[in-house]
């Protein structure tokens, strides 16, 4: 049916245009290592005896309590790594409890010798690679969030288009600088092929070449950077009639891989800082262009609708450019 | 050009701006004749609807003539034609405006997403009404840049004064519209809060509409004189009689059929103490409306009868009678004037002289003295109902 797995990963806004999906691997780590916490936190509480023999504490009350503190704040970790939307910020919450658990053991290491010594050793390697572990998952969890390392992108929008109308339009790939902000033009060079400049920073530019791989009349474009692109990229969109004659929803994908470094964090600025607001942008441009003919002004966004743009409106009195009274 | 700019809350300034000019193919630049202040335009006077900014042009009803026409102007509009110019911007060709729903165009707030984050969905743009919608500058000025120019204007051909043509652009549409979303039925009986501009139009359309009886209530007595000597209308001063009761009785405790809320965002109340409750919510933020009107309109209603909102709200209300609504079956309805929809029939009404519109004008002034309009409007002085600017 007409059903797709985008509706399953993300939420759909006005215009039906959607959000970023989420670095669902990350998550499924912070859940684990929740899981992890809640087990840790109730066998330092259950058999406090035991775990105080085993990492070499077992000769001081005061450390038997440092270990039931230790145990409860477990819990707490748990409790924040479970519940879901907070595992991004709960991983963190791990990271600060592990540098806590190195200094208690760096201090405990100071006044012991011999046998508990050695299990304190092992304890401190343990928490060490335990605190690698949490590092990776909070950086890549957080990160994720802010969609710098987010490689594909999804969007969608209905216009009341036919889904020919619409499809055509699209696949005369001359047409997307009208409403992608960052293409500065595409031409078509072949049957299947094309070639694209996009502005850079600093009033540079970017070309590379494209070619369709998939083509669908009335249904689907499929396209990728042939190789040689320093931004390797690809994109697909699908016209699907909305139903009850409600025009045609549009459903976007694209997909590109940022190469490192600096060259590669510019690149990336070519794709708007926040690739997913750009698509979102660009198809509600598209929109405009292919229901109304002309991307919608006013003064106080003169360029048409950018979320950038925005959020630092000029005020709504006309432009200076052309000066002179009537 | 000159321009009415809003400069801070309640503070306005006359100021020399740069002349608009073409920006899109179906744009045209009309020479405006005559600007109208309007109530909705009062919340932004005073700092209630958000995203203003210093230097803002205001005014949204306006009328003049064609003096420039982008190249993709269709429907036979040619340079020199007198127009009346619809407040919501309204492309014609998303799937909203086929339906004749032109203050939701989905394509005319160029700032929809901005919208989005206080509403839900964006509605349409609309002129001189503050970021949130749109960003565009206002016609209390000696120009103005109309996008979408063949869907948003309507000639006038014959030797009808302005005076007479102007409030199609808002406020005769918008009064209509009030009325029509009562589906007024033989016998029905109205009640409209508010007898400012729109109040008095929705009168007028509701006993045009068929309505037996309309009762307009406010708290000003010259202008519930006006709504009896030119509308039909019967009054109530809320600051003397109770509503609730007063309905009552009128209707033999009935309740009207439908209830018209034309005042909005800026209610008052007879008592002061619930008129301080809402103040004081408005001012720290904690509401951003004071919907006095529509809590009474609602438990004033007849079982299943209908609330029709027609005052301009901006955020969110406080204390609405939600059980009154829902265990007596009633129904809102609500929009910003689909004003393109009315244009063409309510011309037609002015000229049978089915309605004559120029009854709600108080003062006619010249453009440099719109601040000077705003403040006896704003006041109540001078027994204001409704401001004309030429220019």
């Amino acid at each position: 049916m007409g059903r797709t797995t985008i509706g399953v990963r993300s939420v759909t806004d006005s215009l039906g245009i959607e959000r970023a999906g989420q670095d669902r691997g990350s998550e499924g780590l912070a859940r684990f290592l929740g899981w992890l916490s809640l087990g840790l936190g109730v066998t330092a509480l259950a058999r406090r005896e035991q775990v105080s023999r085993l990492t070499g504490v077992d000769d001081s009350p005061v450390a038997r309590q440092v270990l039931a503190a230790a145990g409860i704040r477990e819990l707490g970790h748990a409790a924040v790594l479970l519940i879901p939307r907070r595992a991004r910020w709960g991983a963190w919450t791990r990271v600060a409890g592990d540098v806590l658990d190195l200094a208690v053991a760096g201090q405990a290491m100071k006044g012991r010798r011999g046998e508990r010594r050695q299990r304190l050793t092992y304890t401190t390697w343990a928490l060490a690679g335990i605190t690698a572990v949490d590092v990776y998952t909070a950086v890549r969890a957080t990160r994720g969030r802010r969609g710098r390392d987010a490689n594909r992108v999804y969007g969608s929008v209905t216009v009341n288009r036919s889904t020919a109308e619409a499809y055509r339009f699209w696949h005369d790939f001359e047409n997307l600088p009208r409403f992608m902000s960052h293409l500065q033009s595409v031409q078509t060079t072949g049957d299947r092929r094309s070639r694209w400049t996009a502005k850079a920073p600093a009033g540079r530019k970017v070309t590379w070449d494209a070619e369709i791989v998939d083509d669908r009349p009335g249904e689907l474009i499929t396209w990728r950077s042939v190789d040689g692109a320093r931004v390797p990229n690809s994109g697909s969109v699908r016209f699907v009639p909305a139903a009850g004659g409600r025009g045609t929803e549009v459903r976007v994908e694209l997909g590109y891989r940022v190469p490192g470094g600096m060259f590669g964090a510019r690149v990336a600025k070519l794709f708007g800082e926040n690739p997913q607001q750009q698509v979102c942008d660009d198809l509600r441009r598209f929109k405009q262009v292919i229901e109304t003919g002309e991307i919608t002004r006013s003064d106080g966004s003169p360029d048409g609708s950018t979320v950038h743009q925005q959020l630092k409106q000029r005020p709504a009195q006309p432009l200076a450019t052309r000066g002179s009274g009537r | 050009m000159r321009a009415n700019c809003w400069m801070a809350p309640n503070n306005l300034a006359v100021k020399n701006v740069p002349d608009p000019q073409i920006l899109n193919p179906r744009d045209a630049i009309v020479r405006i004749t005559s600007s109208a202040i309007c109530g909705s335009d009062l919340h932004l006077l005073h700092g209630y609807i958000p995203a203003m900014k210093k230097g803002d042009v205001l005014g949204h009803e306006f009328m003049g003539e064609v003096v420039e026409l982008g190249p993709g102007v269709r429907d036979g509009l040619s340079l020199g034609d007198r127009v009346v110019v619809a407040f919501p911007i309204a492309c014609g060709n998303c799937a909203s405006c086929e339906q004749g729903l032109y203050s939701i165009c989905e394509n005319s707030n160029p700032n929809a997403a901005i919208a989005e984050k206080v509403m839900g969905h964006s509605p349409a743009g609309i002129f001189g009404y503050s970021h949130l919608l749109g960003g565009y500058a206002g016609g209390q000025a000696e120009y103005a840049r109309v996008p979408y120019a063949d869907v948003g204007t309507i000639k006038i051909e014959d030797d009808l004064a302005d005076e007479q043509v102007l409030f199609l652009s808002d406020v005769l549409p918008t009064g209509y519209m009030a009325a029509e979303m009562c589906d007024i039925k033989r016998g029905d009986t109205i009640a409209i809060w508010g007898a400012g501009p729109i109040g008095q139009f929705a009168a007028a359309s509701a006993l045009l509409l068929g309505a037996e009886r309309v009762i307009v209530i406010d708290r000003f007595p010259y202008r519930l004189r006006i709504a009896r000597e030119n509308t039909g209308a019967e009054t109530i001063n809320y600051e003397q009689t109770d509503v609730l009761d007063a309905l009552r009785e009128m209707t033999a405790g009935r309740g009207p059929d439908a209830c018209i809320d034309a005042v909005g965002m800026e209610g008052h109340h007879a008592s002061a103490a619930l008129h301080a409750y809402d103040k004081a919510k408005q001012a720290t933020k904690t509401e951003t409306d004071r919907p006095h009107a529509l809590r009474e309109a609602v438990l004033s209603c007849r079982n299943g009868g209908t609330i029709s909102v027609i005052g301009a709200y901006g955020g969110f209300i406080d204390k609405f009678p939600m059980g009154s609504f829902m265990n007596r079956s009633l129904t809102m309805r609500s929009g910003q004037a689909h004003v393109q929809r009315y244009m063409r029939p309510l011309l037609e009404r002015i000229r049978k002289g089915e309605i004559d519109p120029t009854f709600i004008i108080t003062h006619t002034m010249g453009l440099e003295d719109a601040p000077h309009g705003f403040d006896i409007f704003k006041n109540k002085q001078d027994e204001c109902l409704k401001v004309v600017l030429k220019t």
